[in-house]
């Protein structure tokens, strides 16, 4: 098998798994209807995408390996998510905080690969990036609106947009495989990842009237398989079915 | 004046009789409106608490493809409550304040969510039994006299059978499953079927609005028909699933042409009604919960709403 095609599948396919996993915990409890069904379809673009990367990547494994596999049946350091999207629900402002940088990454990323050498990937990505498109939106404007808002919101969102900073490091630090992928014309270009994601920030937190946080440092480990501690509670929940009854057709 | 509102009234049931739908701006009994928002509010709360339930095995599906139906179901659910709370506010009342109905009680939502979902067959059961029970009710009220109820339960029914087969589906790839999976199955099914029955509410002796609903035509079918009718449809089902009949009583009566079911436990129903079924105080605070902790977000939301309007007018 191609184990670097294999491992960049992966790579892809981790952090929209482990963000929509987050966000579907929220359906039923939202703010109100309209959000609660909006994250919940966010989640759904999400979890449709994970298929797409995983479909692949069982078949570019071979023997038999199944998308259910892959996202059921690894252990925690074998997960190659940024951390950020492991971050719990502390509330609507961590939540959307959460998804405005995963967005404007995602987003960046996705319109890098649609112009992949691997047609796969860039049929993927083509029909991704009209979903992400509509997330980046969503996120956006909550930014705003909450930035924008109350006394309260803007400083919920503020506090929620400064912690999160923390964690957006790791959605640039390029690892080997995704070097390779560069390389071969397959991935994206990671200068041109970080410059997008910049400019549509803090332009979207101008507007919002937020402060750009500065920081110099960052969190990391998902994309090598060290993890903070919540995604050992994530995959309690996520594997509990395959675990404990394992080897059965549902 | 007298005079005038029983003409009006005897008007006002002549076009529900002809078949005509009573439209919001249209006059309509004080009583009719009363009583729609007290059953299109109940109906759309039962969507609503109803996704708490199903909700909770969402992180815990264990396919990737049962996941996402199972989410794409619940957020059906709240789309259903959607449209019920906008038909409900033609009749002139606030989002708001339903809700604030249903958080203290004075509103119910149906008593079925007040049960739990333990185990991953119950999405199959809840799927069959419980969205079978609702389309049942449902399908009737396409054709209620209110327009804006009849025409919500014209796209709710579509997307209710549809969670209908695919709960039947959940039950069937147990049933063809392993030991272990159809006894979960069968287990399920035996915890859903008495609430499932008691969806149809109280006997009809007992039923107090059935000749009011009949004229207005919220019922077409009293609750005792309509619970022959579901239980004459789903024995089949479960002997097609191949498990056991969670009720000993149940026997074809060739003379009635119906299956024969034996009784309900009505103390229970009664009880899960009042407030004391096992999750009960647990759905209710969730809502409250997700209400509550939202408040500064809708807040926000509305402030943002407000600075923008001015802004455009500025310009
Ligand atoms: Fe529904
Ligand atoms: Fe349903």
């Amino acid at each position: 098998m191609n184990k670097s095609l294999y491992d960049y599948l992966i790579l892809l396919g981790d952090s929209p798994l482990i963000l929509g996993h987050r966000l579907s915990e929220l359906c039923g409890h939202g703010p109100n209807l309209e959000t609660d069904i909006a994250l919940s379809n966010i989640a759904l673009d999400l979890f449709g995408q994970v298929r797409n990367w995983y479909q692949y990547a069982a078949e570019v494994h071979g023997e038999g390996k199944t998308e259910d596999d892959i996202a059921f049946l690894r252990y925690e350091h074998e997960y190659r998510n940024v951390v950020l999207t492991e971050q719990p629900n502390k509330d609507f402002a961590w939540v959307i905080a959460r998804q405005f940088y995963f967005d404007a990454w995602h987003f960046s990323l996705l319109s890098q690969l649609t112009e992949s050498r691997d047609e796969r990937i860039s049929a993927i990505a083509a029909k991704s990036i009209k979903e992400v498109t509509y997330h980046r939106r969503f996120s956006s404007e909550w930014v705003k609106r909450l930035g924008d808002g109350t006394e309260e919101s803007h400083i919920r969102m503020q506090n929620a947009i400064a912690h999160f900073a923390m964690y957006k490091g790791e959605l640039f630090e390029e690892t080997n495989v995704e070097k390779e992928m560069f390389a071969s014309g397959t991935g994206a270009d990671f200068k041109v990842l970080k410059t997008q994601f910049d400019s549509f920030t803090n332009e979207v937190l101008n507007d919002a009237g937020l402060e750009i946080p500065q920081i110099d440092w960052t969190q990391r480990g998902g994309k090598q398989g060290v993890h903070s501690e919540h995604l050992g509670y994530i995959l309690t929940d996520l594997q509990y079915m395959q675990r404990a009854y394992p080897g059965m057709q549902w | 004046m007298e005079i005038d509102i029983n003409r009006l009234d005897l008007e006002f049931q002549a076009k529900i009789d002809s078949g005509k739908t009573i439209e919001p701006k249209d006059w309509m009994p004080e009583k009719y409106r009363k009583t729609h928002i007290r059953q299109i509010s109940q109906h759309a709360h039962s969507e609503i608490v109803g996704m708490l339930p199903e909700g909770n095995w969402i992180t815990r599906a264990p396919s990737m493809r049962r996941k996402v139906t199972l989410l794409a179901k619940v957020q059906d659910e709240g789309g259903h409550g959607l449209y019920l709370y906008s038909a409900c506010e033609t009749l002139g009342i606030s989002r708001d304040e339903l809700f604030e109905q249903l958080h203290s009680g004075k509103a119910k939502y149906s008593s079925i969510f007040n049960y739990p979902a333990v185990t991953w067959a119950d999405m199959g059961a809840v799927g069959w039994l419980v969205d079978g029970a609702a389309i049942m009710n449902q399908v009737m009220l396409t054709r209620t006299s209110f327009g804006p109820y009849a025409r919500a339960m014209v796209r709710i029914c579509k997307e209710e059978s549809f969670h209908q087969r695919q709960g039947f589906e959940i039950m069937l790839s147990l049933c063809n499953g392993t030991a272990v999976q159809k006894h979960m199955a069968q287990e399920s099914l035996n915890r859903w079927w008495w609430p499932s029955l008691m969806m149809f509410g109280p006997r009809d002796e007992e039923s107090t609005h059935t000749e009011q609903a009949i004229k207005w035509k919220i019922k077409l079918k009293t609750n005792d028909e309509l619970r022959q009718q579901f239980v004459d449809q789903t024995v089949p089902q479960i002997e097609l699933l191949g498990l056991e009949l969670p009720d000993p009583a149940i026997k074809w009566n060739e003379e009635r042409g119906h299956y024969d079911f034996g009784a309900i436990d009505w103390d229970e129903f009664w009880r899960v009604v009042g407030g004391n079924g096992p999750c009960n105080r647990e759905r209710l605070s969730a809502r409250k919960e997700a209400w509550e902790k939202g408040a500064w977000v809708r807040e926000a939301a509305l402030a943002y709403a407000e600075k923008q309007e001015s802004l455009r007018e500025a310009v």
